[in-house]
C-alpha cells in the first residue's frame, strides 16, 4: 500500500473521481444530478468534481489522504447522460459506498449531497434529481410510525380513499370557534380535519386551548356519526422539547393523529417525533411547506422525489404529494412516480414518471398520499382515478366554502367520493364518466347538487413550471 | 344563490357507502363481484348496534376462503341476517397481500339505513 507518494497541488478531479468502468455494488448509495457545468469545463471533469466534494474531496491535495484508503470512500462518478431536450445541461450518475453515511440519517445523507457542493464554482447549476438508497441503509432507518395498513386498522376505513379538511381562515380564529368548524366538518362525513400549517401557537389561539376545543369536538362527532374520526393536532414547535409536550397532551386528550412540518422543522426533529408516535400509537401527518422553494426550479435544488424518499426514510404516515387537478403544481406523471415512492413496497426504474432507479423498500411501511390545494367536488372522478384509494383527499374551499356551511360541504365530498368508488367498483370508466356519476348521485344528495352547482366553473388550467425533462429517447453515453 | 338549509342532527353512519341510498341487490352483486375479481377473501361479520365501535364485530362462520361464486355469498349474507335480525352485518374482503381488508362495507344495517 506504500506505492502512491505525496504530490502536492491541484490536480483534475477527473483522474481520481470520473470512474465510467465502475459497476455500482447493491449496497452503494446512487445519486443523479441534472448539472450545467461552467463555459469550458468538460462533463466528465464537472461530473467528477460534484462526486468529490460531495463525498471526501477538497479542492487540493492533502498529505492525510495518503493516511486511509481513499479508494474504497470516494464518490464514484460513473455515468454521464444528455438531459432530453437540453443541450447544456447532463445527467451526471455517482455511487457512494454505503460506509460514507451514518445509519439512520437522512441527516447525514443531505448533508454530504446537498452540502457545499450546491455552492460550488465550477458548476452553474445543480440539481439533485433522484436518490437510490440501498436496502441495507433503508433497513437501518425507521420509517412511517404506523404505515397504511395500521391506519387503515386503527381508523376502521376500507375500501376508499380517506377524506380531509383544512379548517380555514388558516390564521385568526379563536380555539371555540375553530373547534365548532372541526365539529361541522366532521359531523358532516370527513374523517379528519387539519391544522393549516402555520397554526402552531399565536397570541389569538394558543396551542393547548385548540387541543382541548378541537379533541372535544373529534369525541362529540365521532360518537354521534359511529364513525372514527380525527384532527391532524400541529405539533410543530420552536423547539424539539416544546414539541414533545405538544405531543404528549394530543396524546393526553385521546388523539389519533397528529401533524408535522418536515422541512421547516428540520429532519432531526422530524425523525425524533416519527420514533415518538411509533412508541406512543401516534398516527404522524406530515405536511410539506418550504419544499417548493427546494423543488420547483427545474435547474437547481432537490427534486420533490428525493424529499419523498427521505420523508419515507425518517418517518411519517401522510405526505402531502399535489393534486395533479388542484391550485397547486404537480405534473401528472411525475406525481403518480412519487406517490409510488410513498406507497410501494418496490419502485422500478421508469423514465417516463421521472424515476432513475429501482429503489427497493424491503418492509419499510407506506406513506398515505395527501392530495390538497383547491380541490372540490368536481375534481373527484380524476382522483379516484389518479390517486385509488390510498390516499387522503383534503377539501379546505371544497368544504368550508359549500353555501349550506361545513356540514353539508362534508356530506357533499363524502357523497361523491362513494359514487366515485362504487362506480370503479362496477367497472366504469371513472374519469370518463366522472359527470354522469356525480349527476347520478346527487339526485340522492341535495347536499352534492349545491355543491356541483357552486364550483362548476372552477378550474385551474396552468403549465406546470416543472416539468419532466423530455425530448428524444434517452441515449446512454458511456464516455 | 339559494338560502342555507340546516344539516340534519346526529345522524349515525356506517361507514363506506352509508352515504349513498341503501344497497340495493343488483348493487350489492356488482361490488360483490368486484371484490372476487380482486382475488380477496370474502368474510362476514355482524354485530349489535350498539357495539358498532369495536375493531372485532362476531365473525359469521369462517371467512368464505377462495369462494368465487356471487350467489354462495350472498346467500351466508342472507343466512347471517335470518339469524341476527337485530344486528349489522358487513360483507368484508381480505386482501391478504395487503395484509388488510380491501374492502368493507354495511350490506343489511339493523332498523333501516
Amino acid at each position: 500500500m506504500a506505492e502512491k507518494s505525496y504530490q502536492a497541488g491541484v490536480k483534475d478531479y477527473r483522474k481520481t473521481y470520473w470512474t465510467p468502468d465502475y459497476v455500482p455494488l447493491d449496497t452503494d448509495l446512487l445519486a443523479v444530478f441534472k448539472i450545467v457545468a461552467q463555459a469550458g469545463v468538460p462533463r466528465e471533469e464537472a461530473a467528477a468534481a460534484v462526486a468529490a466534494e460531495s463525498s471526501t474531496g477538497t479542492w487540493t491535495t492533502v498529505w492525510t489522504d495518503l493516511l486511509t484508503d481513499l479508494d474504497y470512500y470516494k464518490g464514484r462518478a460513473y455515468r454521464i447522460e444528455p438531459v432530453p431536450g437540453d443541450d447544456n445541461a447532463f445527467y451526471a450518475f455517482i455511487a457512494y459506498p454505503i460506509d460514507l453515511f451514518e445509519e439512520g440519517s437522512v441527516v447525514n445523507v443531505l448533508t454530504s449531497l446537498v452540502g457545499n457542493v450546491f455552492g460550488f464554482k465550477a458548476v452553474r447549476s445543480l440539481r439533485l434529481e433522484d436518490i437510490r438508497f440501498p436496502l441495507a441503509y433503508v433497513k437501518t432507518c425507521g420509517g412511517p410510525p404506523n404505515g397504511i395498513q395500521l391506519e387503515r386498522d386503527r381508523l376502521n376505513k376500507y375500501g376508499r380513499a380517506l377524506l380531509g379538511c383544512t379548517i380555514k381562515p388558516k390564521l385568526g380564529l379563536s380555539a371555540k370557534n375553530y373547534g365548532r368548524a372541526v365539529y361541522e366538518c366532521l359531523r358532516g362525513g370527513l374523517d379528519f380535519t387539519k391544522d393549516d400549517e402555520n397554526i402552531n401557537s399565536q397570541p389569538f389561539m394558543r396551542w393547548q386551548h385548540r387541543f382541548e376545543f378541537v379533541m372535544e369536538a373529534v369525541h362529540k362527532a365521532t360518537s354521534e356519526t359511529g364513525e372514527r374520526k380525527g384532527h391532524y393536532l400541529n405539533v410543530t414547535a420552536p423547539t424539539p422539547e416544546e414539541m414533545y409536550k405538544r405531543a404528549e397532551f394530543a396524546k393526553s386528550l385521546g388523539a389519533p393523529i397528529i401533524m408535522h412540518d418536515f422541512l421547516t422543522a428540520g429532519f432531526t426533529a422530524n425523525t425524533g417525533l416519527a420514533n415518538w408516535c411509533r412508541e406512543n400509537g401516534m398516527l404522524l401527518h406530515i405536511h410539506r411547506a418550504m419544499h417548493a422553494v427546494l423543488d420547483r426550479n427545474p435547474m437547481h435544488g432537490i427534486h420533490f422525489r428525493v424529499l419523498t424518499k427521505c420523508l419515507r426514510l425518517s418517518g411519517g404516515d401522510h405526505l402531502h404529494s399535489g393534486t395533479v387537478v388542484g391550485k397547486l403544481e404537480g405534473d401528472r406523471e411525475a406525481t403518480i412516480g412519487w406517490v409510488d415512492l410513498m406507497r410501494e413496497p418496490f419502485v422500478p426504474e421508469n423514465r417516463a414518471r421521472g424515476i432513475f432507479f429501482d429503489q427497493d423498500w424491503g418492509a419499510m411501511p407506506g406513506v398515505m398520499p395527501v392530495a390538497s390545494g383547491g380541490i372540490h367536488v368536481w375534481h373527484m372522478p380524476a382522483l379516484t382515478a389518479i390517486f385509488g384509494d390510498d390516499a387522503c383527499f383534503q377539501f379546505g374551499g371544497g368544504t368550508l366554502g359549500h353555501p349550506w356551511g361545513n356540514a353539508a360541504g362534508a356530506h357533499a365530498n363524502r357523497v361523491a367520493l362513494e359514487a366515485c368508488v362504487e362506480a370503479r367498483n362496477q367497472g366504469r370508466p371513472v374519469e370518463r364518466e366522472g359527470r354522469e356519476i356525480l349527476t347520478e348521485a346527487a339526485q340522492h344528495s341535495p347536499e352534492l347538487k349545491i355543491a356541483m352547482e357552486t364550483w362548476k366553473e372552477i378550474k385551474f388550467e396552468f403549465d406546470t413550471v416543472d416539468k419532466l425533462d423530455t425530448g428524444p429517447m434517452l441515449r446512454v453515453v458511456n464516455a | 344563490m339559494s338560502e342555507a338549509v340546516a344539516y340534519k342532527s346526529a345522524e349515525r353512519r356506517g361507514e363506506t357507502f352509508s352515504y349513498l341510498p341503501p344497497m340495493t341487490p343488483d348493487r350489492l352483486r356488482r361490488n360483490i363481484a368486484y371484490l372476487i375479481a380482486q382475488n380477496w377473501n370474502p368474510a362476514i361479520e355482524h354485530t349489535e348496534p350498539e357495539k358498532s365501535m369495536s375493531s372485532f364485530w362476531y365473525l359469521w362462520k369462517l371467512p368464505l376462503f377462495g369462494e368465487r361464486s356471487i350467489e354462495r355469498i350472498l346467500g351466508e349474507l342472507e343466512a347471517c341476517h335470518r339469524a341476527n335480525p337485530g344486528h349489522h352485518v358487513r360483507l368484508i374482503g381480505y386482501d391478504n397481500y395487503a395484509q388488510s381488508q380491501g374492502m368493507a362495507f354495511i350490506v343489511y344495517r339493523a332498523g333501516g339505513r
